[in-house]
C-alpha cells in the first residue's frame, strides 16, 4: 500500500514540475514579453493614431465608438473627427471598415478580422510579439512572414516605421533542430524610426490593442478599491454584530 | 417614544392581519425563529447559504443581462460587447454573472466536501442527499445552456464536443444529439433553445428544487462537524440541548460569512475577471471565448471550463473501445452520478471524519487529491504522461466508491460523544 | 441561554449600524442596475442630431424627419399661413406658449427660430399619437372655419399651423419644439442648438 502511495506522490509531484516544460514546447518560438500600461494616456493616444492610420484600412473595430475612445482618452469631439475619423462617419459612430467583406476575400483569401477584442483573444504579449517579428520572405503573397503567426495573410503594414528585418537561419543549415527565435532577426533595411522608437511605437499600438479589447479596464479597478474597502468595513461591522449574539452561547 | 411604539403597534397589526390569512408566523418560526441548529458549526457550514446567495446574484444578473443579450448566432457574440461597452454599467453586470458561474461551482463542491466529511449524506439525511446531488445535476445543465450564449469559439466547440458525447450513445446517439442540437451542427437553433432552458426552464426547476433541499433538511435536522443528532438529547421543553436558534445567532454568523464571501467574489469581478492563472488561457472566461464561434475552425486547444474538467479527464482516460468514444462517456456518466449512491455505499456507523477510522481518513484524501489532480489534467493537452496520470486517478477515484462499503465496515471508528463538543 | 448580562443597548447600536451600513450597500449596488436601464451609448448614437436638407421644401408643404425615433414635421409656411397662425391667437388655449415645451428661441407666435419654418416633434401633448396635417381647403375639415392645422384622429385634439393647442380638446399643452438650428439657410440641424444650455 505504502509502495503505491509513494510512486504515487512522484508522479503528482512530477507534474506540476514537467508541465511548464512541456508547455512550453509546445507554443513554437518563445514570445516576446511587454508590460501593458494604460495608466500613460498619452501612449494610448499615439496608439489610436496609429490604429486608424494604418488598421482600420482593412480591420474593422465595429464595437468600438469613436466618441467613447474620446471621451476615455481624452479628445475632443472635433479633433476625433479632424484627425481619427476618414470617412463620412461621426463621433457616435464604430470603426467600421471601408472594405467590403467579399472584396476583402478575394483579396486576402481571409476576411481581416475584426479588431475590438483582439487583445483579449491574444494577449499582449502576443501581438506585441507579432508586429515585431516580420521578415522578407519572397515565397509569400505579400513578401514576408511571420514569426509568431507563421504564413500571416496579412503585410507588413508598419515596414515604413520598423523597416524590413530577415531571418538568419544558419543554425538552421548547420543541421540543428532549432526552431528560430528573435535572436534570429536582424534588421537589414531601416525604417524611419530608430529600433527603439518602433519598439515605443509597437507598445503604444498594443497599450491602445488592450484599452480597445475592454474600455473599462481603465476604470474598473479603482472602483474596485471602494468596493473593498467598503466590504471590509461591512464585514468587520458583521463580526462585531455575531460576536455580540454569540455571546449568549458561549 | 410614543410615536415609535405606535409605528411597532401598527406594525404587530398588520403582522396578525397576514398571519391569520397566511402561515407567516409559523413558517418564520420553523424555519428560522424556532429551528434548532447545532451550535457547533465551522467554517464548512457556511457553504450551503453562500450557495443561496451566488444563485440569488444568477438570478438578478440573469434577469439584467437577458434585457440587452440577443439570442441568435449572428447577434449573440456582438450584444456581449454592447453589453460590456454600450450599456452603462453592462461590464459589472456581466462580470458578476460570469464571476458567480464559477463561485457557484467553488461554493457547492465544497458544500459537497462537507458533507463528505461529516458524513451529512448518511441516514436520515439520504433524501436530503440526493435532493442535493440533483441540484449539481441541474446546475451542470445550466452552467452547460449558459456557457454557449456568448457564442465565441470556446462556447461553440465546448457544446459541439459535449454534445457529441451523447452521439457516442450505441444506436440511437446520432439522433439524440441532433434531438438536442435542432440541426447537424450547433447552430442558431441550438443557441435558441439552450437560450430558453438557461434563462426559464433550468432556473425554475433549480429554485423548487432549492425549496426541496431546505425542506429535507429542516425535517431531519442538520448535522454538525461532530455527526452527533442533537434531536436525541432534548430538554423538558422538548428543545435539542445542543441547538441554538437559527435566527439571531446563525444569521448574523451568515451575513458575515457572506461579506467575507463577497469580498472574494467582487475581487474577482474588478481585479480578475478572466482569472488569467498562468498556465491557462483564464478559467473564468477563457480568451479563445473572444473570438466569434466559427464553425468551420477548431480552435487548437480546447477544453472544458474549469468545473467540468475533472470529468473530462476520466472522458479521456478511457480508451476507445472498438473505434467507440461510448466506454468514455459511460465512465464519465458514472463519475458524476455515482455520488447518488453514496448513503448506501458507506457503511460504517460513525458519521465525522474526527470519529472515523484510518481506513476513511486515507481514501478522502486520496479522492480529494485525485479530484484536483484529474481537474488539473482536464486542463491540459493530453500527453502519454498525463493520460497516464488521469487513468491512476481515475481508478482511485472509482475505487474511493466501490471499495467503500469495505473499507467503512472494517474501519476503527473512534467513540462517538453524546453531545457535541465545543 | 439568555444570558443575564447581556448589553442590550450595544446589542441594539450593532444592530443598527449594520443594517445602516448594509442597506446602504444594497442601495448603492442598486445604482449601476437601473443604470443599465438608461439610453446605452447605441441608443445615444442613433438619437444622434440629423442633418435635413430642405433646398427642396415649397412654401405650404411639410416633410417629416425621424430623430430620436420620433417624426419631426418641418412645415414651410407662407405669407397666408403667418396671416392665419395670428388669427387663431383668441382660439389657441396657450398663445405665448407659456406653459408649453420649447427653446427659448421659438418661444414666440410662431414658435420658430424662423418664422418661415416650423419645427415641431408630431406628438400629440395628449396621449402620444401623432397628428395628420389638415389644409386650410381639405374637404373635411376638422373644425369650422377651419384655418389649416394638425388634428390628431385619436381623441381629436386640434393644433394650428404653430403647432398650438385649440381651446376646448384633450391635449393640454403645445406641441414640443425639439433644439435645432440652422447649419446654412436651407440646412437644418435637429437635436442640437447653438444656445449655451
Amino acid at each position: 500500500m505504502m509502495r503505491y502511495l509513494k510512486q504515487f506522490i512522484l508522479v503528482f509531484v512530477a507534474t506540476f514540475f514537467v508541465s511548464p516544460a512541456i508547455g512550453l514546447a509546445a507554443s513554437g518560438a518563445k514570445l516576446l514579453h511587454m508590460d501593458v500600461d494604460l495608466s500613460n494616456q498619452l501612449s494610448l493616444q499615439r496608439g489610436a493614431r496609429i490604429f486608424v492610420n494604418y488598421c482600420t484600412g482593412c480591420h474593422s473595430a465595429k464595437y468600438m465608438r469613436f466618441n467613447r475612445m474620446g471621451k476615455d482618452l481624452g479628445i475632443t469631439d472635433a479633433v476625433l473627427q479632424e484627425n481619427f475619423i476618414f470617412g463620412d462617419e461621426k463621433v457616435g459612430d464604430t470603426m467600421t471598415v471601408a472594405m467590403d467583406e467579399d472584396v476583402a476575400l478575394t483579396f486576402w483569401g481571409v476576411a481581416p478580422p475584426d479588431l475590438s477584442v483582439i487583445a483579449r483573444a491574444k494577449g499582449p504579449d502576443y501581438l506585441y510579439s507579432y508586429f515585431k517579428s516580420f521578415y522578407i520572405d519572397e515565397s509569400r503573397p505579400f513578401g514576408v512572414n511571420n514569426l509568431v503567426f507563421a504564413n500571416a495573410s496579412m503585410p507588413h503594414v508598419l515596414w515604413d516605421l520598423q523597416g524590413l528585418q530577415v531571418l538568419e537561419t544558419h543554425s538552421i543549415e548547420e543541421g540543428e533542430n532549432h526552431s528560430p527565435t528573435f535572436d534570429d532577426l536582424k534588421l537589414v533595411t531601416p525604417g524611419s524610426q530608430s529600433p527603439e522608437e518602433y519598439d515605443q511605437t509597437v507598445k503604444d499600438l498594443v497599450n491602445f490593442l488592450v484599452y480597445m479589447g475592454e474600455p473599462v479596464s481603465l476604470n474598473r479597478k479603482k472602483i474596485g478599491y471602494w468596493v473593498m474597502l467598503y466590504l471590509i468595513i461591512f464585514a468587520g461591522l458583521a463580526f462585531a454584530l455575531k460576536k455580540e449574539y454569540w455571546r449568549d452561547i458561549h | 417614544m410614543a410615536n415609535d411604539n405606535m409605528i411597532v403597534k401598527n406594525l404587530a397589526c398588520l403582522r396578525d392581519w397576514v398571519d391569520d390569512r397566511f402561515p407567516l408566523m409559523s413558517n418564520w418560526n420553523e424555519h428560522l425563529a424556532k429551528y434548532y441548529a447545532p451550535k457547533n458549526f465551522n467554517f464548512w457550514y457556511y457553504f450551503g447559504g453562500f450557495a443561496l446567495l451566488v444563485f440569488v446574484i444568477q438570478v438578478i444578473t440573469g434577469i439584467w443581462l437577458t434585457m440587452n443579450y440577443k439570442p441568435s448566432a449572428a447577434e449573440a457574440f456582438a450584444s456581449v460587447e454592447y453589453i460590456m461597452r454600450d450599456v452603462e454599467w453592462g461590464w459589472f453586470v456581466r462580470y458578476m454573472h460570469s464571476t458567480g458561474a464559477s463561485a457557484f461551482f467553488i461554493v457547492i463542491y465544497l458544500h459537497m466536501f462537507r458533507a463528505l466529511l461529516y458524513g451529512s449524506y448518511k441516514k436520515p439525511r439520504e433524501l436530503l442527499w440526493l435532493t442535493g446531488m440533483a441540484l449539481y445535476l441541474l446546475l451542470m445543465g445550466e452552467a452547460f445552456f449558459g456557457y454557449l450564449l456568448p457564442w465565441g469559439q470556446m462556447s461553440y466547440w465546448g457544446a459541439q464536443v459535449i454534445i457529441s458525447l451523447f452521439g457516442a450513445v450505441p444506436f440511437v446517439g446520432e439522433a439524440l444529439a441532433e434531438l438536442i442540437r435542432g440541426d447537424y451542427v450547433v447552430s442558431d437553433v441550438t443557441l435558441n433553445r439552450f437560450f430558453s432552458l438557461h434563462v426559464i426552464a433550468f432556473p425554475f426547476l433549480i429554485a423548487g428544487l432549492i425549496g426541496v433541499h431546505i425542506l429535507a433538511l429542516h425535517e431531519t435536522g442538520s448535522n454538525n462537524p461532530d455527526g452527533v443528532e442533537i434531536k436525541k438529547n432534548k430538554n423538558a421543553e422538548g428543545i435539542p440541548v445542543d441547538g441554538i436558534p437559527f435566527h439571531p445567532y446563525y444569521t448574523v454568523k451568515d451575513i458575515f460569512g457572506a461579506a467575507v464571501f463577497l469580498i472574494f467574489f467582487f475581487a474577482v469581478v474588478f481585479f480578475a475577471p478572466e482569472m488569467h492563472v498562468p498556465g491557462t488561457q483564464g478559467l473564468f472566461l477563457e480568451s479563445a471565448n473572444f473570438i466569434p464561434a466559427d464553425p468551420l475552425k477548431t480552435p487548437e486547444h480546447i477544453a472544458p471550463v474549469w468545473y467540468f474538467t475533472p470529468f473530462y479527464a476520466i472522458l479521456r482516460a478511457v480508451p476507445s473501445i472498438a473505434g467507440s468514444a461510448f466506454p468514455g462517456v459511460v465512465a464519465m456518466g458514472l463519475a458524476v452520478s455515482i455520488f447518488l449512491l453514496l448513503p448506501w455505499l458507506d457503511r460504517s456507523p460513525v458519521k465525522s471524519w474526527r470519529y472515523r477510522g484510518i481506513n476513511y481518513r486515507i481514501a478522502l484524501t486520496l479522492f480529494v487529491i485525485c479530484f484536483l489532480m484529474l481537474g488539473w489534467l482536464g486542463l491540459q493537452v493530453a500527453t502519454p504522461l498525463y493520460t497516464w496520470m488521469a487513468r491512476i486517478c481515475s481508478v482511485i477515484y472509482f475505487l474511493f466508491f466501490l471499495t467503500m462499503p469495505f473499507y467503512t465496515k472494517v474501519d476503527k471508528d473512534k467513540p462517538v460523544p453524546d453531545r457535541v463538543t465545543s | 441561554m439568555e444570558n443575564q448580562n447581556v448589553d442590550k443597548s450595544r446589542r441594539r447600536f450593532l444592530t443598527a449600524a449594520a443594517t445602516v451600513v448594509g442597506g446602504s450597500g444594497a442601495v448603492a449596488v442598486a445604482v449601476p442596475f437601473v443604470a443599465t436601464m438608461t439610453p446605452s451609448a447605441k441608443t445615444k448614437a442613433i438619437g444622434a442630431p440629423v442633418e435635413v436638407d430642405i433646398s427642396e421644401l415649397q412654401p405650404g408643404e411639410r416633410i417629416i424627419q425621424k430623430w430620436r425615433g420620433k417624426p419631426v414635421w418641418i412645415l414651410r409656411r407662407t405669407k397666408e399661413m403667418l396671416a392665419d397662425i395670428e388669427s387663431q391667437n383668441t382660439e389657441v388655449s396657450d398663445p405665448g406658449s407659456d406653459s408649453s415645451a420649447q427653446p427659448n428661441y421659438a418661444q414666440n407666435e410662431f414658435r420658430a427660430l424662423n418664422e418661415e419654418y416650423l419645427v415641431v416633434i408630431g406628438i400629440c401633448t395628449h396621449l402620444g399619437c401623432s397628428p395628420n396635417y389638415v389644409t386650410k381647403d381639405s374637404e373635411s375639415p376638422p373644425a369650422s372655419d377651419w384655418k389649416g392645422g394638425f388634428f390628431c384622429p385619436c381623441h381629436g385634439s386640434r393644433f394650428d399651423l404653430a403647432g398650438r393647442v385649440y381651446k376646448g380638446v384633450p391635449a393640454p399643452n403645445n406641441l414640443v419644439v425639439p433644439p435645432y438650428k440652422f447649419l446654412t439657410p436651407t440646412t437644418l440641424l435637429i437635436g442640437e442648438d447653438s444656445e449655451v444650455a
